[in-house]
């Protein structure tokens, strides 16, 4: 029998396997972001000429490391943690089939260490693509798939959870908009992994000798529904939490149910045709294809993330301005929390991940435009905006709440969590530009040595993209720290936190057993539908939002001018046909 | 009051839309249709644009290939790499091949002269990047791309690898020099 | 004595909102369409590549 307690501050509801689920993906998402920033560390002081820290192999090898443990282990652990908590909580529901979801967290851990420890070996240095005919040890590519396997898993609990929840009617009406963008994220995580299964078992045979040939360009298509439509869950799961966030922070509701909902049925249907973004410069595919594709059909999910850009910070001025903050255009967001940082870091993560994130995602994946930027470091500038910024920034932000919500315990040394999202953003924020504008002068990805000492021909780069390689650097170094930053909070919380009453504190996580007391509620309320609201008029001529709308208009600005940059760039060099 | 409860009305779908939403998703859906049209426009009225002509082949198939190009067209040999130079005549087939780590051969084009270039990997995925012009193509193994250049400056040019091929990668620098004609 | 009860009958919600309302019917149109526009469409086009000669 499903035993829940409530959370005094918040009001949640927390069904005990439920909540034990959530902590442990949790923490282990975090452990693999420790690993990943560490080894983020030597990335950025190999790139940075000037420094060159790492040998040429250690480098290919920690870069390796570093984009599966950040891209794959720790957002994915994190979001099946999300998964949980939007279908549990929420829903006030206890979780489908617990035993399976900590077999899923099993085969996801075993997983990922039996991968970390295949690269750490040496011998599958082939980045996180691991293209073939390039081969890694054969239980590199096992790591992926039972990692997978368990993610799947997770996906199907959190779907079961759904199901119990509406034959036990435990909420009224339609499920909340954040449990509807965790289906959304859940969805394309269902995808993701069915197409990681059928390239990666096949590569796995081969790897020991069942198969002998993959052919090089189908593999490149079908990783790319893995290796895109993973970064897409992040996408779904992190504007989930933004409306989560807004709503526990400034009790926002969305601006229209209906256009939030559509949008995110906008994703469900055209995000993760974006894989064709990597594809657009590959040998023998057809222009309909690359055009179909890259564009999400007719750019149909930007318009999705366009939407989301207004409703959620639309929501949250909405919210505002109903508490009074009606001066101008900006008080709304000028007296918002600034010095909370789950406030700060959701706030960063949306500006960041629109404004520099989204608009150079949408240039560089347009089908000519891709010709003057594949594989150059302008490519990673990018999605350290999406996912390390936009994702875990996000994701960060969230823990602050967990940490007091899900794990009962104060923040230790809020005043490090205070200035995180600061000092996070701002670094990352720095190397990202200066990246973004190193790949414009053609400096490459994945590239050990910029200088190429021992080539048989020579090459000079020009200065200024040296410089940018440095400026990144020390923005770069900056992330690191601010990474460190979250994680010396988060662990410091668990282990020094002072523990809130009544205690549900670290040893719960590792599954010993509480006072019976704590969990003493069977089934909770049923959750009712949200208060009707009586109908307030801000702002003026029906836009209830003025501010937002100015802020978007200024995204559109700075996207419409610098897509016209690029044509005007593309259009400067070879022609060619 | 919140976006984590249940919609406040048991029918949302048909609580009527913001003025402001609606006039924000009308502006952003011109502008996603004007970013979509620009591409198929880029194909009719631009210079820059990729074809997919391409072939499925092997090494030993288009290393043969290129092997011919370079006996037929060679006019000396680089003294810095011992790679050769090739000069092949205007507005003819062209060949470049990747392999660890190596572009071959060297290119000597001549200036506003339109070639189609044929290039293929011989073991891994490489990348053609090429500096300072920035235009960038994947080169995959068993498939033989064929793309129409016409360089419009003359100078030295240089081919990067920007494909990840192992721990020879910054190594693999080639070059392709344009001549006024 | 027998009255009929008169119970009003709700409202129909509308198809798009049932549609939303069901995860599962949303999961299917979430995996076919990358499936077939990205992943078979793509693997057809690589797939009829011509031989070199």
């Amino acid at each position: 029998m499903a035993k829940f307690r409530v959370c005094p501050d918040s009001g949640f509801y927390f069904d005990k396997s439920a909540e034990s689920l959530m902590k442990v993906n949790a923490v282990a998402g975090a452990v693999f972001l420790l690993i990943a920033g560490i080894l983020a560390l030597g990335v950025i002081l190999t790139r940075w000429q000037e420094v060159h820290l790492l040998p040429a192999d250690l480098f290919y090898q920690v870069l390796t490391a570093h984009g599966i443990n950040a891209l794959i282990f720790w957002v994915i652990f994190f979001e099946i943690a999300i998964l949980y908590f939007a279908s549990s909580t929420l829903l006030r529901s206890r979780l489908a089939a617990p035993g399976w979801a900590w077999a899923g967290f099993a085969l996801m851990i075993i997983g990922a260490v039996m991968n970390n420890v295949a690269v750490l070996q040496g011998n599958s240095s082939v980045m996180m693509t691991s293209y073939v005919p390039m081969q890694a040890a054969p239980h590199f590519y096992l790591g992926l798939i039972l990692f997978a396997v368990g993610a799947l898993i997770g996906c199907f609990v959190f779907l079961g959870t759904l199901v119990i929840a509406k034959d036990d009617q435990t909420y009224q009406g339609s499920v909340p908009l954040v449990t509807f963008g965790a289906l959304t994220a859940c969805i394309i995580a269902i995808f993701t992994i069915a197409s990681g299964a059928i390239i990666l078992f096949p590569t796995f045979l081969w790897s020991i000798g069942y198969i002998n040939h993959i052919d090089a360009e189908m593999y490149r298509i079908i990783w790319w529904a893995l290796g895109h439509s993973s970064q897409q869950i992040n996408v779904a799961a992190h504007v989930s939490v933004w409306y989560l966030i807004i709503g526990i922070l400034f009790n926002a509701r969305p601006m229209s149910e209906k256009v939030s909902r559509f949008a995110f049925l906008l994703y469900i249907f055209f995000l993760q045709l974006a894989s064709a973004h990597h594809i657009l410069v590959d040998p023998g595919v057809s222009t309909e294809w690359k055009i179909f594709n890259t564009s999400y059909a007719m750019y149909l999910a930007v318009l999705a993330s366009m939407i989301h850009g207004l409703t959620v910070p639309g929501a949250m001025e909405v919210a505002q301005r109903g508490k009074g903050y009606t001066k101008g255009l900006f008080e709304w967001l000028r007296k918002a929390p600034w010095g909370n940082p789950v406030f700060s870091g959701f706030f960063f993560a949306l500006v960041i991940f629109g404004f520099i994130g989204g608009i150079t995602g949408v240039v560089m994946g347009t089908e000519q435009i891709n010709l003057i930027i594949h594989n150059t470091i302008y490519v990673p500038a990018h999605f350290h905006a999406t996912v390390a910024v936009g994702t875990t920034l996000t994701f960060m932000a969230l823990t602050y709440l967990l940490i007091p919500v899900l794990f009962r315990r104060a923040l230790f040394l809020p005043w490090v969590a205070k200035m995180q999202p600061y000092v996070f953003a701002g670094g990352m924020t720095i190397m990202i530009l200066f990246l973004l504008g190193a790949g414009t002068l053609g400096v490459s990805r994945r590239h050990w040595d910029m200088d190429f000492t021992g080539a048989a021909l020579s090459f000079e780069y020009p200065g200024t993209a040296y410089m940018m390689m440095a400026v990144g650097g020390i923005g770069g170094v900056l992330g690191v720290l601010g990474g460190a930053m979250y994680l010396v909070v988060t662990v410091g919380s668990l282990l020094f936190g002072k523990k809130l009453e009544p205690s549900a504190g670290l040893f719960q996580s590792f599954g010993v057993p509480l006072a019976a007391s704590a969990y003493n509620i069977d089934q909770p309320d049923q959750l009712q539908m949200a208060p009707k609201l009586a109908v307030e008029e801000h702002g003026s001529g029906g836009f209830e939002a003025p501010g937002t709308f100015v802020l978007a208009l200024a995204l559109l600005v700075c996207f419409v001018v610098y897509y016209a940059i690029n044509w005007d760039y593309l259009a400067s060099v070879w022609p060619m046909g | 009051m919140s976006s984590f409860l249940p919609p406040a009305d048991r029918i949302w779908w048909k609580v009527p839309v913001g003025r402001q939403e609606i006039v924000w998703i009308s502006i952003a859906l011109v502008w996603c249709l004007i970013m979509f049209f620009m591409m198929p426009y880029w194909h009719v009225y631009g210079k820059q644009n990729l074809s997919s002509e391409a072939y499925q082949t092997n090494a030993e198939k288009f290393g043969a290939s290129v092997e011919t190009f370079v006996e037929k067209y060679q006019t000396r040999i680089d003294e810095q790499s011992g790679i050769p130079v090739v000069t092949p005549p205007a507005g003819s087939d062209i060949y470049m091949l990747g392999r660890l780590w190596q572009w071959y051969p060297i290119l000597e084009l001549e200036k506003d002269k339109t070639y189609r270039l044929h290039l293929g990997s011989m073991d891994w995925n490489h990348g053609f990047s090429l500096q300072p012009v920035n235009i960038n193509l994947q080169v995959v193994p068993g498939y033989e791309m064929v793309i129409k250049i016409t360089p419009d400056q003359a100078g030295e040019y240089t081919v990067v690898c920007n494909e990840f091929c192992g721990i020879g990668h910054h190594t693999m620098v080639g070059k392709i020099y344009v001549k006024e004609n | 004595m027998t009255e009929e009860i008169h119970i009003p009958k709700p409202e129909r919600i509308p198809f798009f909102q049932r549609m939303l309302d069901n995860p599962f019917l949303l999961l299917f149109i979430g995996v076919a369409m990358p499936t077939v526009f990205y992943v078979l469409w793509g693997v057809m086009e690589v797939a009829t590549i011509p031989i070199a000669k």
